[in-house]
């Protein structure tokens, strides 16, 4: 049993990153200085060592998440056919998940590969980026106070939900008109 | 924190990983063999990513964006902070720091959600890096369209409870 394509580690999308990451360390060189390019650098680089470990445990909850899961139960629960149960579903799953990027769009890959619509996968991903609780604890917390994250996370919750259900009616309808089933 | 949540990932990718072994362990050596390949294909892009975004923070013209979307700015503050937070690159702090010094010298609250989420949802580094990779393109689109507006409906939100 095989698992998702893997793409390659460089195309357009790692390009269009590195243009505009080159560019504007050139910049910052000749406008600041390499004392200040040295600086940045040294912190770019600490972030990186730390992200390393996460990506890998992504890497790995991804993979072994594809295998596990049964492919029937997630058609079922989180299938094009699964109603708004299944968009609230995805939307509970993405805001419990922990972790960063690196974990989040594997496992939305993973969901995909095993039979969950695009409408979920949506809906998944925007959770998390919306109301994941680890975002909202590790990043946002420190920089704006309780107060402004609550209300921030309150007024994303139903967002999720009416991007998944948009997300999923959009695809049926590109289905149909193309001919094809969903 | 930092631990912890690294402790919680490590934790839940040993015990799917366990489950696996018990149920096939040819199956467990195939999927160790494909994480680590997805590894590795994701390792310079997040290099790139990672490094390249306290540079790409650095040029931004931090100081106008209070400017531009404060409190008396109305639908163009909406659409200025939206498509300023899609523009911030995607590190884990950029768009966060931004909008707090923001708020701080004077932009208004929707807006500053706008601008968070907008952030959250679109900055292109991170889709690029991450989410291209991860999933079929077509349904990384879908994602992206069907994002559009929900910058404006959170905000609109703030506006009309008054809050935060």
């Amino acid at each position: 049993m095989s698992v998702r394509p893997i793409r390659r580690a460089f195309d357009w999308s790692a390009a269009v990153i590195a243009i505009l990451a080159v560019s504007s360390a050139v910049t910052v060189y000749l406008r600041d200085g390499s004392a200040r390019f040295v600086a940045i650098l040294t912190d770019d680089l600490g972030l990186f060592g730390w992200m390393l470990p996460k990506v890998l445990a992504g890497c790995l909850i991804g993979a072994f998440v594809t295998l596990l899961l049964p492919r029937e139960k997630i058609a079922h629960w989180v299938g094009s056919e699964s109603g708004i149960a299944g968009i609230l579903v995805a939307t509970f799953a993405g805001a419990i998940m922990p972790g960063g990027p690196f974990t989040i769009y594997p496992l939305a890959g993973a969901f995909l590969a095993v039979g969950a619509d695009a409408g979920a996968a949506c809906a998944f991903v925007i959770s998390w980026t919306l109301i994941g609780y680890t975002r909202a604890i590790v990043w946002e917390l420190p920089f704006f106070g309780p107060d402004f994250v609550l209300w921030r996370v309150i007024f994303s919750l139903p967002l999720p939900i009416l991007a998944g259900m948009a997300a999923r009616a959009t695809w049926k309808f590109i289905a149909r008109r193309n001919g094809s089933a969903a | 924190m930092n631990l912890l949540i690294d402790l919680l990932l490590w934790a839940i990718a040993a015990a799917l990983g366990l489950a696996l072994a018990v149920r096939s362990y040819s199956m467990f050596a195939d999927s160790l063999r494909f994480a680590a390949r997805e590894f590795l294909m994701l390792l310079p892009r997040i290099a790139i990513g990672m490094i390249g975004s306290g540079f790409i923070a650095e040029i931004l013209p931090r100081h106008l964006m209070p400017a531009w979307f404060g409190p008396g700015a109305g639908a163009w503050g909406l659409i200025i902070a939206t498509v300023a937070g899609a523009l911030t690159p995607g590190g884990p702090v950029v768009g966060f720091a931004i909008a707090a010094a923001a708020l701080k010298s004077g932009a208004g609250a929707p807006q500053v959600i706008a601008y968070t989420i907008a952030w959250a949802l679109f900055a292109l580094p991170r889709v690029l890096i991450y989410e291209i990779p991860s999933m079929p393109p077509r349904v990384v689109w879908l994602r992206v369209a069907v994002s559009l507006p929900l910058p404006f409906l959170a905000a609109w939100a703030a506006m009309l409870v008054g809050r935060p």
